[in-house]
């Protein structure tokens, strides 16, 4: 089985370290993996997108055109990539920043004010972390336990005091409704 | 050995590291940064030289000074800049210098974009600079043949004496993908008989050196470098068949857009068309009898690149014409996706049958 | 007998390919002769440039690369950073370091890189033919100046001892002659000097050496030397432009 994802957003909201836990989640579950970002002009504070394909066989392409799953954490990246999920996918918006509102009927849509409960919970900067958490919960990819792993291995030492509080966001994301 | 996760830029310079490359010259550009970044942060610590070149050129003619003195060198870089370096991998090729450049490809020409390409196939292949000559292109598909491929370039670099490329692009490099990498290197080939790392007038003195005014020297040169290039074609392709041995249509497709053709083949075999795939891993020298072998049942081939089709023409010559060969491709820095290959073989197959 | 003139033992006894009168056959020798001195033959490598002395690959005693043209400085960047313990140095001509090669120049120069330059100044291209050189003087005749250069059109000539001499990382720029024998007796000084900053670690010496052209020039050999004497050291002013063992302080 394949689960392939876009996450998109502005840059610095951390939609690439969002996909990198995601593929570190793979390495630690010991499937086949990839991490595509966009680079170029769009990281100086456009918008920036990763693709992530998880699976259970060797990745053909890394570049994901049709997703089983969407995160968007902005409203161009919400328009730009709606459309091209897959019919039964799974979209997660942020709507503290998303304004859009028009959904698409064949597609599981869920809105979270992730922007809003980071604040909220003194977890600035961490709305990514709460949107992984909850798609986390909707799609079963990967358990708490193997995203800890993930965290470990992926955040350098020096930084390592920051896998509590992301953590935290992953899970107050996992429990929302 | 532990499987680590890392950006294919990163992961050709940590693979070069542990290929016992001791000096790493470069300048740069997108998409190849992370790649300089990497032995910035490294090749100091683990006993080597990193310096960033004020230009392409300084860059390609300090590996060459490098490499002259034996030991292992490279620079890396992307399109517009590896134009810039052809003069010194001519430079290179005629002083029988090993040493490996790596181009990460984007769109071209000119300063084209930034995104991933694969048009520089023509330049590697056929026309790496002025004169008669050959390098090794090496055209790894993923992350962890960037890895393997890192090591094999080294060590066919300096087995004969040539510069040895890896052809990869802006994809391959900015992807993270497992992967494992080999213990460091120990032991590494002796060039003593030809470096030119002083002589402690202890022998006569070495000269590295691509001039010679005398056209009949410089043929006989040029001669004995042919023949070393036909024991590189007799010996050293290679190339991956992919569901080949009862294919009626073949694509053809190397580094990324081989990725993309795979998905595509898994995706019609399904529909009960029998597409294969041939990747061609070494480009130069191509893998012609391999992809002979790989076409015996086959009545088309689709050749499927990242660029107008620079590959097509090795394709047919290795196949002498004896199958129609259709092309699809995106360019400009466009991927090509799985779902137009499909359509490419989907169109094919109904036209043959 | 005593032998009171021999040739420098780094300096192979084969005939060069140099016109009468050139002076090249003298730096060269100068060269060698310092190698002998410092005992280091068996520890340089020497970086030829693409010019008349391209082929001294064939006369330097020592291993030898041939560069692209322009590129010898990068080229020697590459044998010493990973050759620390060795001697580098390039030999270069007008048209080769301060045209084609101007980058590699100054930034050797400015990364302070541990080699020595000899650069022969001409003013002109001799292995083309003649042609106008960077270091051309204004109102000289060459086969591209017909009517001699006019800075108004063609540009003007560099100093490229003042130039090298405003980069911190140069450790020595001297301008030097061999039109006559206390000038040459000054240029193999500045030559030794420059060998001994590589050996104390102190970075880049460039030793610009006003040279002879008479094949190109249309002159006797000397006439040429007059030429050098007269007309070329009054553009080109010999002397130290920059010397950091004489206790000049480096400003980062």
């Amino acid at each position: 089985m394949t689960t392939e994802l876009i996450l998109a957003g502005f840059g610095g909201q951390g939609i690439l370290f969002a996909g990198k836990i995601l593929a570190y989640c793979g390495l630690m579950a010991g499937k086949e993996l990839s991490w595509l970002p966009s680079y170029g002009p769009e990281m100086r504070g456009g918008t920036a997108n990763c693709s992530v394909c998880i699976s259970d066989e060797p990745i053909g392409s890394p570049l994901v055109t049709h997703p089983d799953c969407l995160i968007a954490m902005n409203g161009p990246s919400y328009v730009k990539f709606v459309n091209a999920v897959k019919p039964n996918g799974l979209i997660l918006l942020d709507n503290s920043v998303v304004e859009e509102t028009e959904t698409r009927a064949d597609v599981k849509t869920i809105a979270l004010p992730a922007t809003d409960m980071a604040t909220e919970q003194g977890l600035n900067g961490s709305a990514n972390m709460i949107l992984l958490g909850r798609m986390l919960t909707e799609t079963k990819l990967f358990d708490l336990d193997t995203v800890q792993k993930a965290m470990e291995k992926c955040i350098p030492p020096k930084r390592a005091h920051l896998i509590a509080a992301n953590m935290q966001a992953v899970k107050l994301g996992a429990e929302s409704k | 050995m532990e499987r680590s996760l890392m950006k294919g830029n990163e992961a050709l310079a940590e693979a070069a590291i542990r290929a016992g490359c001791k000096c790493f010259f470069g300048y740069p550009i997108t998409p190849q940064t992370e790649l300089s970044a990497y032995m910035a942060k490294k090749m100091q610590k683990a006993g080597g030289v990193f310096l960033q070149a004020e230009s392409e050129i300084a860059a390609i003619n300090m590996v060459l000074g490098a490499t002259s003195t034996g030991v292992r060198a490279m620079t890396s870089s992307s399109s517009p800049g590896i134009s810039l370096k052809a003069e010194g991998i001519s430079y290179m090729a005629g002083s029988d210098l090993p040493g490996v450049i790596i181009n990460v490809q984007r769109g071209g020409p000119g300063l084209g974009s930034i995104q991933p390409a694969q048009s520089d196939y023509y330049q590697a292949t056929h026309a790496m600079g002025h004169g008669d000559f050959h390098i090794f292109v090496f055209a790894p598909s993923s992350v962890q043949e960037m890895v393997d491929m890192v090591t094999l370039a080294f060590d066919k670099a300096d087995q004969y004496r040539m510069p040895a490329m890896i052809l990869a692009d802006g994809l391959l490099g900015q992807m993270m993908e497992p992967v494992t990498f080999p213990e460091p290197m120990k032991n590494l080939p002796d060039k003593s008989d030809w470096a030119t790392n002083g002589h402690k007038k202890q022998r006569a003195h070495h000269i590295i050196n691509s001039l010679f005014l005398d056209p009949e020297q410089l043929e006989q040169k040029v001669k004995e470098r042919f023949a070393r290039y036909a024991t590189v074609e007799a010996n050293e392709t290679q190339a991956e068949s992919y569901l080949c041995d009862d294919a009626e249509i073949v694509v053809t497709a190397y580094g990324a857009s081989a990725r993309v053709a795979k998905s595509a083949v898994n995706a019609v075999r399904k529909e009960g068309i029998k597409a294969g795939l041939f990747r061609p891993i070494t480009l130069w020298p191509f893998p012609k009898t391999e992809l002979q072998n790989a076409t015996k049942s086959a009545k088309q081939i689709l050749d499927v690149e990242m660029s107008m089709g620079q590959m097509v023409d090795d394709v047919r010559l290795a196949t002498e014409c004896r199958i129609p060969v259709s092309f699809f491709g995106r360019t400009g820095g466009v991927i090509p996706t799985p779902a137009e290959v499909l359509a490419e073989l989907k169109k094919l197959a109904g036209g043959a049958e | 007998m005593a032998v009171v003139f021999e040739r420098p033992k780094s300096l192979l006894d084969v005939p060069t390919h140099f016109c009468p009168g050139c002076g090249h056959g003298i730096v060269h020798r100068l060269v060698c002769e310092v190698l002998d001195e410092m005992d280091i033959e068996g520890d340089t490598i020497g970086v030829v440039p693409v010019g008349c002395s391209v082929m001294s690959y064939d006369y330097f005693g020592c291993d030898v690369i041939e560069a692209p043209h322009g590129r010898a400085p990068a080229v020697a960047t590459g044998v010493k950073r990973s050759n620390p313990d060795k001697f580098v140095f390039t030999y270069q001509g007008d048209g080769d370091l301060a045209a084609i090669g101007t980058a590699e120049t100054v930034h050797s120069g400015t990364r302070g890189e541990n080699l020595v330059i000899i650069f022969i100044n001409n003013t002109t291209y001799g292995m083309t033919g003649g042609q106008m050189a960077p270091t051309t003087m204004p109102g000289q005749v060459t086969q591209t100046t017909p009517y001699g250069r006019d800075p108004k059109y063609a540009g003007y000539p560099i100093r490229v001892c003042e130039m090298m001499a405003t980069l911190t990382g140069v450790a020595l720029a001297q301008r030097v002659a061999v039109d006559s024998v206390p000038h040459i007796r000054e240029a193999k000084k500045a030559i030794r000097k420059a060998f001994e900053n590589e050996k104390a670690q102190k970075g880049l010496s460039i030793i610009e050496v006003l040279s002879t052209c008479p094949t190109n020039w249309g002159m006797a050999p000397q006439e040429a030397m007059q030429f050098v004497k007269e007309k070329m050291s009054s553009y080109y002013p010999l002397g130290v432009y920059k010397d950091r063992a004489a206790g000049e302080e480096e400003q980062a």
